[in-house]
């Protein structure tokens, strides 16, 4: 049973993607290249989601493995002079492995410390990328035309190339998290978000699924930090690395749209697209009222802006859970 | 070889403020069972306080420093009182991103009001004035003060939490929070107290760090970074060991300088991360 207003929620995500499938077609560059943006921190909000609100794995490092993902793409594609295909393959392994590593470093901390630990780590590898020979230093370093024209050869061509990769690793970043929520990690994950006590009684293995979203979670982070590259076409440890763009902003989207939510995320990141345009000219103000928005959303409503259309709507615009009773999807 | 003294001397001292950072947050963390995201941050709102008391009203900066301390309490008790109390009922990580929130407020407020320009507070001369030990070895007089500073927090601290009643109430709500609430302590008004202990700590830091170093809008995060390096470090509920966590991180930020002025903090992290791996309860936990 669905009432008229899911029915109309599921429509609007439908024509929503539809719409997004025939940009390249519909809108003017200027506007695809907002997409891409948007679809980009829809990417990370959606995978810092998975680690955050599924895992309890609460980082504000995440911004760690786009560098990684981003050095590693310039490494193996500029350096090594690796096909493109391969040099993203490999960059995905490399943050793969790296998400490995530092979860088995940060693991045995509790909430409140791993997530500023993982801060640490995230300035320590910050530092490190400023100094590594071979990628410009301190300034960073441009993709040489060569590389970019093979994404187009005009301007237009390549926004429209690195518009359709964009939408590709969004869907297969929503893809990924649907099927593993959709498996037993991701009922243990699910349990976990409703109570930690309650999983571990239950039988979840906590520690499994905490780690399979931090590990999972990794190379997809890889895959935005290389194709972030793509767009702004170079490297640099501030931009690569920037915590405001690639954790913060990321935090406020998905905290005000919903954590531990399928549609949390993208309702998150059309409030933060809309406040940007509406506040962006006010500088520091558009920082404040992000922050203050999201202090009074986790005072006042912590499942954020969808928990609340939740109550009113009674079951989920992506359907997640099964029925007890039918066993049908709902 | 006087040369390494000195510079060993020099950071030993510079630990003694990063002590003073790392106290609060020793204090949120043990008692208040959260880490506050903003604590660098309202530090450095501490120190901007302090450059506003000197420069635009022009007051002595002893007197200034002296206004902090009280001005510092009541934030630290306002913000347990009126946010983080409301947001206790939910998890850590709700709390967490409430402090977040608040980060990035106060970064952004404080640039928008002082703009963005680097900035330090004159304290007519006695941040220039220093003392001769021996041979070529000299040490300032200010970072005398800090470190002396931070020698008597730390012992009060201690006395104040292991020595009186007061101390008593705020470790059983540390230890036990139900029990102390059954037993008849009023939970949330130990808690306001023990977040202006955090206050005021804050504005000393804030207040020393002003004449000492450069300070901008946005040096809050590094700030918060030491003084969670230094707090875990020490280990759970070590007050003395925030001492030599502090002086850990400034001797590997100094050496780290030493050898290339790009490494000096990278080196303090990196030091702190395998000290970390290698030892991850800390140098001194007390539990």
């Amino acid at each position: 049973m669905t009432s008229g207003l899911v029915l109309f929620g599921r429509i609007a995500l439908a024509l929503g993607l539809i719409g997004l499938c025939a940009a390249p077609v519909l809108f003017s560059p200027a506007m695809l290249v907002l997409l891409t943006q948007a679809l980009t921190m829809l990417t990370l909000a959606m995978l810092w989601n998975l680690v955050a609100g599924y895992g309890n794995v609460m980082v504000i490092g995440q911004h760690a493995f786009v560098g990684i993902g981003a050095y590693a793409f310039y490494g193996f594609a500029m350096l090594a002079g690796w096909h493109m295909a391969v040099a993203l393959s490999a960059a995905m392994a490399v943050t793969l492995v790296c998400g490995i590593a530092v979860y088995a470093m940060l693991y045995r901390l509790r909430t409140a410390y791993l997530a500023v630990g993982s801060w640490v780590v995230a300035e320590t590898l910050m530092l490190i990328a400023s100094r590594l020979p071979g990628f410009g230093g301190g300034s960073g370093a441009s993709l040489p035309t060569s590389l970019l024209r093979s994404l187009g050869v005009r301007a237009p061509e390549r926004l429209s190339t690195i518009y359709i990769l964009v939408l590709g690793m969004a869907v297969l970043a929503f893809g990924l998290i649907w099927a593993l929520m959709r498996s037993r990690i991701g009922l243990g994950l699910a349990a976990l978000r409703d109570s930690e006590e309650g999983a571990a009684v239950a039988g979840v293995n906590t520690r499994l699924v905490r780690a399979a979203s931090f590990i999972l979670a990794a190379p997809m982070v890889g895959l935005v930090g290389v194709l972030i590259t793509l767009q702004k076409g170079r490297i640099s440890h501030v931009a690569s690395f920037s915590m405001l763009d690639w954790t913060i902003y990321v935090l406020f989207i998905v905290v005000i749209g919903g954590l531990g939510s399928l549609e949390g995320p993208i309702i998150g990141t059309l409030v933060f697209f809309l406040l940007r345009e509406v506040l962006q000219d006010y500088g520091t103000l558009y920082l404040i009222t992000l922050g203050a928005i999201s202090i009074v959303v986790v005072l006042f409503a912590p499942k954020g802006l969808w928990g609340l259309a939740r109550r009113k709507l009674g079951c989920d615009l992506i359907p997640l859970t099964h029925d007890p009773k039918t066993g049908d999807l709902r | 070889m006087t040369g390494l003294l000195d510079q060993i001397i020099q950071a030993s001292l510079l630990g003694g403020l990063y002590a003073i950072f790392a106290l609060g947050l020793a204090i949120s963390v043990g008692v208040l069972k959260f880490i506050n995201v903003a604590h660098g941050d309202l530090i450095v709102a501490m120190s901007f306080l302090m450059l506003t008391l000197t420069e635009s009203l022009g007051l002595p900066a002893p007197i200034a420093f002296a206004l902090l301390i009280p001005i510092g309490a009541g934030m630290g008790w306002l913000l347990q009182y009126g946010l983080f109390q409301r947001a206790a009922s939910q998890n850590e990580l709700q709390i967490i991103l409430i402090t977040f929130g608040l980060s990035v407020i106060l970064q952004n407020g404080l640039l928008g009001i002082y703009g963005a320009d680097t900035r330090k507070v004159t304290a007519g001369g006695i941040e220039l004035a220093s003392l001769h030990l021996f041979g070529n070895i000299n040490i300032g007089v200010l970072p005398l003060i800090i470190f002396a500073t931070a020698c008597v927090l730390i012992a009060g601290l201690e006395q104040l939490l292991y020595r009186t009643g007061l101390g008593v109430k705020i470790r059983a709500i540390a230890d036990a929070p139900e029990a102390a609430r059954l037993v008849g302590l009023k939970v949330a008004g130990l808690m306001a107290i023990a977040m202006a202990l955090v206050g005021i700590t804050e504005a000393v830091s804030g207040g020393l760090m002003s004449i000492w170093t450069n300070f901008d809008p946005s040096s809050g995060s590094s700030r918060l970074l030491i003084a969670f390096e230094v707090v875990v470090l020490a280990g759970l509920g070590s007050f003395w060991g925030v001492l030599v966590g502090g002086i850990i991180i400034a001797l590997a930020q100094t050496f780290g300088g030493m050898v290339d002025s790009a490494y000096q903090v990278l080196a303090g992290h990196i030091v702190f991360l395998i000290l970390f791996l290698a030892r991850p309860q800390g140098l001194f936990p007390k539990t």
